[in-house]
């Protein structure tokens, strides 16, 4: 077996523009979990190691660095953590699919407001919830009312990081005119 | 224009891709009679009022939502999952 090397998506180093940084996380294991119909108690009990549970429509579990993440209709990703052998659900990797990036600081959400169809105000730590970035698939997760992960798909991440720095900088320039 | 997505809660429009007359869900068995099938398949009604029609939460949930909404005064009256956690014995 080849020994192969991970590598970040965009390796870009940390921008900080009106007090507001875009970076890039580190790679981590993503695993998608899709439980089997009827699954649900079997799943409880074997997500009871991880000390996770599976999270309802629109919120993230976590304990310690593992994140079990709502991800669609009878889906998750565990992210950060190894999912257990025999899960009575369909699992699949999908570590080198995504790209995660993270926002954070006071105009993140005025940024975020250019491009993501969410009304961010009420924003809460430990929500997870599907939604687009300008046209790409996202996976926002609320880490703080002011800070974002924003996960979307790898193949697009030059693409996000530049509507990203491109909405940064219009964000800026505003705040300059008021 | 929004729509209250039972997994999602309301969302934009800019989420969900149009597929078309709620009649799509009620197909017909193989061997029905060919009217029953060209009716499936071609004939739609127009109405000034109610309607059904079937969305897709592409950029959300990806569930397959069964929209009640009426085209007179685009009053969105109902938005139902088509198939209910309940019915797929899932978990939403």
């Amino acid at each position: 077996m080849p020994d192969l090397i991970a590598k970040p998506a965009l390796g870009a180093a940390p921008l900080t523009i009106a007090g507001t940084t875009l970076s890039e996380n580190g790679a981590t294991q993503i695993t998608a979990i899709a439980p089997y119909p009827g699954s649900q108690a079997a799943l409880a009990q074997a997500l009871r190691p991880l000390g996770l549970t599976f999270p309802a429509p629109n919120q993230f579990t976590e304990h310690g660095d593992v994140r079990l993440a709502w991800s669609g209709r009878d889906q998750a990703f565990l992210i950060g953590g190894e999912a257990p052998a025999d899960l009575p659900a369909a699992v699949t990797d999908q570590s080198d699919a995504w790209v995660s990036l993270q926002i954070a600081g006071p105009q993140a959400r005025a940024v975020l407001a250019r491009y993501v169809p969410l009304d961010l105000r009420a924003a809460s730590r430990g929500q997870s919830l599907r939604s687009a970035l300008n046209h790409l698939p996202l996976l926002l997760m609320v880490e703080a009312p002011d800070s974002y992960t924003l996960m979307t798909f790898r193949s697009m991440a030059r693409t996000a990081w530049a509507e990203l720095h491109e909405a940064m900088i219009k964000v800026e320039a505003r705040l300059a005119l008021t | 224009m929004r729509l209250n997505c039972p997994h999602c809660g309301p969302r934009d429009r800019r989420e969900f891709y149009y597929y078309g007359a709620a009649a799509y869900l009620d197909r017909p068995s193989p061997d029905a009679p060919a009217q029953a099938w060209d009716d499936y398949l071609h004939n739609r009604d127009n109405p000034a009022g109610m309607t059904q029609d079937l969305w897709y939460h592409e950029q959300g949930c990806t569930a397959w939502l069964k929209v009640t909404r009426n085209t007179v005064t685009h009053e969105i009256i109902a938005v139902d999952a088509v198939a209910t956690p309940k019915a797929s014995g899932g978990m939403a």
